[in-house]
């Protein structure tokens, strides 16, 4: 019942942060300067023309009747047609979607397991060099933002030792027997190992230059709660039961110290996910952020709208489960 | 334990001075001390676990025979598991939040031991019926925060006893606790003890407990061991000086209506010097 009523909360507290987000992009987006309109337009188009076309789009009206036609939309599931593409923005942008998923989630996997192993090797070999070594790997990674990292990626393994793919999602000439755009789940449901691995292939870049300054993160965040973790008593008890330091390590300290390091990787993966905007863009990844730049360059507003829009659910979504996941794993709420 | 020195790694000083002490099959060995004389250092020594900034300098930890120090680590760590346990001082730390008891009990029986899962259970299960805990399978499915500090505490030493280890150490066992529960868990510990034979080093600054749970005891000054002796000759007239300003200073020994008498100056004074003394001659030897 209580799970329930916070939930509802949580509900509501989102719609509101939503709906907030819709007015502040809504507004923004039609005060910058620039005409979507005079854009899609050849260079010899009328002023009537331009008028005809403002008019089927409907921005000739207030911002304030604008927004409530926009509004109404929304509430019925239709967030408009596109300006450029001249398609429902809603199914352009659940298309590009499941790319930017996969994306991210690969990126996340990454991280974690990078970073993790940063840390429980930091903190199996504290007081040494080694672990001196992992800080200012740490340090290094985190002083350099994601796409500076794909540049260097791109250097790395597209151009002087070229074997991964730097461009696009799959290689354009094979032919995808998909039904959905999760080509990664798919290529995998499917049992084709080999569209599998161009599709890692085309990721694997984007990924990696996404997760390093994660990893870096959750290196030094999971490490700090180690530390602390290491200090207290049952893992003085476990080492004199005749455990290993290892086991000590990953079995004791590490299920305590994952929970407090939790909510800040959350945190930052939703940052992770506002960089595949750019990221997406340098390695021409057909996703989400890709669109976006596109769509802003075109002054699409209500593609525009329509990104933003889902970038914000996926950005309360992410807080959710992070929430859902605290109070899963640690046994004083599961048992309270 | 022989002649045993150890010091922060660097420092000048030592933490532990030639420190000799044994405890016997059955025998409770109080060990005495005001707070830093380096009692805890000692039960860390004993069981492995010292700080990585302490380094035992000389001597040798006899475990059956077997100098512990000259094992490989994993043979030491293996050899301590079996044979030694510990009894925490602060039951609300010493077991893990996100693990039940049960497999917190019996984890060292299995890996360790190589007892079978059913086996370490029933064992378990017996020993929380020892420490007289009413639902002893309830208790093995709970996580430490759903019992009461003194119900820890009570797993904590049915714990220890799990492995009929051939020493316990107890560094402070009661002094986390509430008043009223101490007495109670300080019969738990003696009963528990008379009736597995175990050897228990018993860490305390409190001759009180010492009087009433302990067959023998050593009392530590600065690292150094001033009085090695049995209950029977130290308590109507403890043979140091130090130890007899010790025992005036401790309340239920001195009469209801005089006042406490704190170590006097001279008597510090003088222990301290043995201090030196014994430090010029390490340096010297
Ligand atoms: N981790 C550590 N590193 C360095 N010195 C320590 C450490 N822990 C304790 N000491 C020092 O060792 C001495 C003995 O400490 P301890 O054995 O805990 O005393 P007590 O008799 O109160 O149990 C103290 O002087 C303390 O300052
Ligand atoms: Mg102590």
């Amino acid at each position: 019942m209580q799970l329930f009523r916070a939930v509802i909360l949580r509900l509501l507290t989102t719609a509101v942060t939503l709906s907030g987000v819709a007015v502040i992009v809504f507004v923004v987006i039609r005060v910058v300067p620039g005409n979507p309109i005079a854009m899609m337009l050849p260079p010899g188009a009328t002023d009537e023309d331009v008028a005809r076309l403002t008019a089927l789009y409907g921005l000739d009206k207030s911002i304030f009747r604008q927004f409530l036609i926009w509004a109404g939309g929304v509430l019925q599931g239709d967030f408009g047609t596109s300006i450029t593409t001249r398609q429902p923005v809603l199914g352009l942008v659940l298309g590009r979607l499941p790319a930017t998923l996969e994306l991210s989630v690969m990126a996340l996997v990454i991280a974690t397991v990078i970073g993790g192993f940063a840390a429980l090797t930091g903190t199996r070999l504290r007081g040494t060099r080694s672990e001196a070594a992992i800080d200012v790997a740490n340090g290094m990674a985190l002083s350099v933002p994601d796409f500076l990292w794909g540049l260097v990626l791109i250097l790395l393994f597209g151009v002087l030792w070229p074997v991964f793919h730097i461009s696009g999602r799959v290689t354009p000439s094979i032919d995808l027997p998909f039904t959905t755009n999760f080509y990664l789940i798919e290529s995998l449901v499917r049992l084709r190992p080999d569209l599998w691995w161009d599709i890692v292939s085309h990721m694997l870049l984007p990924a990696l230059a996404l997760a390093i300054p994660l990893a870096a993160i959750i290196g030094q965040v999971l490490k700090q709660s180690l530390k602390e973790t290491m200090h207290l008593d049952y893992v003085t008890l476990s080492r004199t039961k005749g455990y290993s330091e290892t086991h000590v390590i990953t079995r004791e300290a590490l299920p305590n110290a994952v929970l407090p390091a939790l909510t800040l990787v959350g945190v930052q993966f939703t940052f992770l996910i506002g960089g595949t905007v750019i990221i997406e863009r340098l390695f021409s990844y057909e996703g989400l952020g890709n669109m976006a730049i596109d769509a802003v360059i075109n002054r699409d507003l209500p593609l525009i709208q329509g990104i933003v829009i889902l970038f914000a659910v996926i950005f309360t979504g992410v807080n959710l489960i992070v929430d859902l996941a605290y109070a899963a794993l640690n046994p004083r709420l599961r048992h309270g | 334990m022989r002649n045993l020195s150890a010091r922060v790694r660097g420092a000048p000083d030592r933490l532990l001075r030639d420190v000799s002490l044994s405890v016997a099959p059955g025998e409770v060995r109080g060990l005495v001390g005001e707070s830093g004389a380096g009692k805890s250092m000692i039960g860390k020594a004993v069981l492995g676990i010292l700080p990585r900034a302490v380094e035992v300098l000389s001597g040798e930890i006899l475990l059956e025979g077997t100098d512990l120090l000259r094992l490989a680590p994993a043979d030491r760590r293996r050899r301590i598991g079996a044979t030694c346990a510990l009894i925490p001082q602060d039951p609300l730390t010493a077991l893990n939040p996100s693990r039940r008891i049960g497999p917190q009990m019996t984890d060292r029986l299995i890996d360790i031991l190589g007892w079978s899962r059913t086996k370490a259970q029933d064992r378990a299960r017996d020993l929380l019926a020892e420490v007289q805990i009413t639902d002893p399978d309830r208790v093995l499915r709970q996580y430490p925060h759903e019992l009461s500090g003194g119900m820890r505490q009570r797993v904590l030493i049915a714990a220890a006893f799990a492995a009929e280890p051939k020493l316990i150490v107890a560094d402070e066992p009661t002094t986390a606790l509430d008043v009223t529960v101490q007495k109670e868990v300080l019969r738990l510990i003696a009963g528990m003890q008379a009736r597995h034979g175990t050897a228990l080093l018993f860490v305390t600054h409190d001759l009180g407990v010492v009087s009433k749970v302990c067959q023998s005891l050593t009392v530590l000054y600065g690292g150094l061991v001033v009085e090695n002796t049995t209950l029977r000759d130290f308590f109507p007239a403890p043979a140091h000086p130090y130890a007899r300003a010790l025992l005036a200073a401790t309340p239920k020994y001195t009469d209801p209506g005089s006042s406490l008498v704190p170590v006097p100056q001279a008597v510090l004074d003088g222990v301290q010097a043995q201090v030196v003394a014994a430090d010029r001659g390490w340096r010297n030897g």
